[in-house]
């Protein structure tokens, strides 16, 4: 690997640290009565409310329906997340060093396999969060349930909810660009010339 | 009988004719309505559904003894903040925390009247930090904070009788000032015959301290000054913020009948008090310490019960033991009511409410005559200047009865007229009246936006009336005082709009909303929640007997309160039940009201814990509720305490849901 691509590798394994500072997903909600919104930012190691109490009013008002509260402490994947990003960044680290484009194929292949991994396991979660309500719910609507979308928009009763990736995710797909730049450029670009 | 009837007759046209003549006289031309084009002066004051107004608008509560807010231009009613006076609808006043703030040297006392809402300011600006307003009655200062309109403290002031003069603020808000509008013997509870007035009476200017962090205020000082009457007062700005003038009257020293008693000098005076140097003078001691008894009520935390600090003495300067000049009287004709100072801080407007001209003093020209040593006479040792050495003009025609002035920072002054029940607008250089409107009716202050500030935004002008009488849609023989709103953006004042208001607004305050909106809690932060009766943890919530005395804490969140069925309380208990409202989110609130209580309701704004006492003289159950429509499920957000005979041996207990 030339030492552009090197560097290249490097950095889009670092552009994962940001994750750490940042939220990767947005569930944002809206409702008449709260024209302000509400909504919660997923974290890789924590679950937040937009607004400082959102996360609160959020289970204040899920109750009505039966859905359980979200505490952050419910979720092993924050535990987990943390060092499987800590994992990539150091792999892709790796590669970089090395400079084996077999370690940076595995680093893309990795990348994808966990991406795939988590909407599952979003997906898995909302249904349970959307469908296992309490029996002693105040509001039952028959046929109804309150899985929020896995991504865009969905209208659950007086609710608009709507689930987007984050700024985290950016970072995310701007690092998968350089490690498949890097693949495109050390295979394709250098070959022909 | 025919003759009787023409001598009649003759009576009813010279009397219409001097009447006419008389007004022509003292009023010049007659007024404008001056209201503009319906659909223009419509689309002036509409707001859209959604959106703000441009200023907030606070209307003393007058005779309600609350302050209320409203939105300028749109003129809605936002709030009505409670001060002076017990409130029912939020249980201000009935809950535990709240009841000290109306304690006085004389007891609890449930109402009183408010005139003079003045925002707080820095270098002469509103600034939005907190707003003041006087108790006349029973002599007081309310301070209310502007991030929660909240009623924060309340401070007496003794040795006063009728804190009229009161609450403007200095420059930088070193200072709120009160005054005695009715003299009364300095030491306090002195038995005395009322003609003894000229002798044992005095009059008092208080300055009260405001700590520029907290906002706490503090008696620092009192003048001692002739028994006259201490009307208005306010602080200069600029070249003259170092000095508050307050109008007097009853310079005649009189103590009944003073409708007729009190008329009679041609002059009264001005009093302009140089607070600076008292200050100094009370802090190089030569001020003087006296017994006196007096509140100040306020809370220690964010939260908590108010609490009652009881004063025993107060530093007085009295004018006929200190050789240093502080303070100087100017004659002003015919008992002055308003004082106010234009945005330069060079003239000093004079309301003679009896005069047939507005003298407008000249603060420069003062300082010429101080050191030029211009003085007609010395009272009890405070030099009477000379009034053609301070006056820098008279405006003439200015209609019957000018009462209190505001400025609009183009070189224009506009004086509320009462008799005439019109506002005169004057230019600050000719002295010489360019406009002049209708008031419905019978005018009191006026209010302009900033007008009284150094930076005046002069955009509107509220005309705060007396008496409605066929204005709107009649309301029986008491009917509310109506306000007035114009825009004085262009060269005419033009009437927008005429609407009711609560009790009896006397001075008002606008800010510009931009200024403070940021600053106001959506919520009390249940982290910052240092009441000592909070309930922090709903999986706290208990109740606790000691002796007679039972205390619930209790929580709320939609919808259901924590614990809802209580038994055990016995006849005879007095219970205190502490409501904390755990949630966190904008405008969710709760209340509660227990059957029989001989309480008001008490409402619980989010993060906030209130107490609610009660004392059950029957046994029986006794359901309890949220007073607010807080949620979808509200109408089952209730519970029931069960009350046994006092010699029962039900155990207390509590319970929720299947707790």
């Amino acid at each position: 690997m030339r030492i552009e691509s090197k560097i290249g590798m490097a950095l889009g394994a670092l552009m994962l640290i940001a994750l750490y500072f940042m939220p990767f997903w947005t569930i944002d909600m809206s409702a008449p009565q709260y024209p302000e919104g509400i909504g919660m930012y997923i974290h890789i190691d924590d679950v937040t409310g937009h607004k400082r109490h959102d996360l609160q009013n959020i289970n204040t008002l899920n109750h009505y329906i039966g859905m359980a509260e979200i505490h952050r402490d419910d979720f092993p994947e924050f535990d987990i997340m943390p060092w499987i990003i800590g994992f990539l960044i150091a792999f892709g680290l790796l590669a970089a060093a090395v400079g084996s484009m077999k370690l940076v194929i595995t680093w893309i292949v990795l990348m994808v396999i966990l991406g795939i991994v988590g909407l599952v396991d979003f997906y898995m979660w909302g249904h349970e969060y959307g469908h296992n309500l309490s029996p002693d719910a105040p509001i039952r609507v028959p046929g109804m349930s309150y899985q929020p979308p896995l991504i865009g928009c969905k209208q659950l009763l007086n609710i608009n909810a709507c689930s987007w990736p984050y700024t985290g995710s950016i970072f995310i797909g701007l690092s998968m660009l350089m490690a498949s730049g890097v693949v495109y450029y050390e295979k394709f670009k250098i070959k022909k010339d | 009988m025919k003759e009787q009837k023409s001598k009649t007759l003759r009576g009813f046209l010279f009397g219409a004719g001097f009447v006419a003549i008389a007004a022509f006289l003292f009023t010049g031309c007659p007024s404008q309505q001056g209201m503009m084009d319906t659909r223009e002066a419509a689309q002036k004051v509409y707001v859209a559904p959604g959106e703000h107004d441009e200023y907030y608008g606070f209307f003393s509560g007058g005779y309600s003894g609350q302050l209320s807010v409203w939105g300028l231009p749109s003129s809605r009613l936002l709030k009505v903040i409670p001060v002076f006076s017990q409130d029912p609808e939020s249980g201000y006043g009935y809950s535990e925390e709240t009841k000290p703030l109306f304690e006085t040297s004389y007891g609890f006392i449930p109402w009183d009247d408010s005139h003079h809402p003045h925002i707080s300011q820095t270098d002469g600006d509103a600034d939005g930090r907190w707003i003041f307003i006087n108790a006349n009655n029973t002599p007081r200062i309310a301070r209310i904070d502007l991030k929660t309109f909240e009623t924060k403290e309340i401070l007496e002031l003794p040795n006063t009788g009728g804190n009229h003069a009161s609450s403007f603020v200095t420059s930088n808000t070193e200072y709120v000032i009160g005054g005695t509008r009715f003299s009364i013997p300095y030491e306090a509870d002195l038995d005395v015959p009322i003609d003894s007035y000229s002798d044992e009476f005095r009059g008092a200017l208080s300055f009260v301290a405001v700590d520029q962090e907290t906002g706490m205020m503090d008696l620092d000082f009192q003048i001692v000054v002739p028994p006259y009457n201490y009307d208005l007062g306010r602080a200069g700005k600029g070249p003259s913020a170092d000095w508050v003038f307050f109008t007097t009257y009853n310079t005649e020293e009189a103590h009944t009948m003073l409708e007729v008693n009190a008329s009679r000098y041609d002059k009264d005076f001005i009093a302009a008090v140089n607070w600076r140097k008292a200050a100094e003078l009370v802090e190089q001691g030569h001020g003087r310490t006296v017994s006196a008894e007096y509140y100040h009520n306020y809370y220690e935390g964010n939260q908590g019960y108010a609490i009652n600090d009881i004063k025993d003495q107060v530093t007085i300067l009295d004018t006929r033991e200190i050789d240093e000049n502080f303070i100087y009287y100017l004659p002003t004709p015919k008992s002055p009511h308003g004082v106010d100072v234009d945005p330069t801080g060079e003239y000093i407007v004079g309301g003679g409410k009896l005069a047939t001209v507005i003298p407008v003093h000249s603060f420069s020209r003062m300082l010429e005559a101080i050191d030029n040593n211009e003085v007609e006479e010395v009272i009890d040792g405070i030099p009477v200047l000379n009034y053609d050495a301070t006056i820098a003009g008279e405006v003439e025609n200015p209609g019957l009865g000018p009462l209190h002035t505001e400025f609009d920072g183009r070189g224009y002054a506009y004086t509320s007229v009462y008799i005439s029940s019109e506002i005169v607008k004057w230019s600050l250089e000719t002295f010489e009246v360019v406009d002049r409107i209708d008031a419905y009716y019978s005018i009191g202050h006026l209010m302009i936006t900033g007008g009284d500030t150094k930076n005046p935004d002069a955009r509107y002008m509220v005309g705060l009336t007396k008496t409605a009488k066929d204005r709107y849609l009649p309301t029986g023989p008491k009917q509310n005082h109506p306000a007035q709103l114009y825009d004085i953006s262009g060269d005419r004042m033009e009437l927008l709009l005429d609407f009711p208001t609560i009790g009896e607004p006397h001075y008002a305050q606008a800010i510009r909303a931009d200024k403070i909106v940021d600053q106001v809690a959506q919520i009390y932060e249940m982290e910052e929640n240092d009441h000592p009766d909070a309930l922090l943890r709903i999986a706290d919530n208990r109740v606790e007997r000691d002796g007679n005395t039972v205390h619930v804490y209790m929580g709320s969140t939609r919808s259901h309160f924590r614990p809802d069925n209580i038994e055990g309380i016995r006849v005879g208990d007095t219970v205190y039940i502490h409501l904390t409202n755990l949630e966190q989110e904008w405008d969710v609130v709760h209340g509660i009201a227990v059957k029989g209580a001989n309480n008001a309701e008490i409402l619980v704004a989010p993060g906030q814990t209130k107490t609610l006492k009660w004392e059950p003289t029957r046994t029986g159950i006794y359901p309890f509720y949220c007073t607010a429509f807080c949620s979808a499920l509200h109408q089952e957000m209730q519970g029931y305490i069960r009350v046994s005979a006092e010699d029962s041996d039900v155990e207390l207990a509590w319970r929720t849901g299947t707790d």
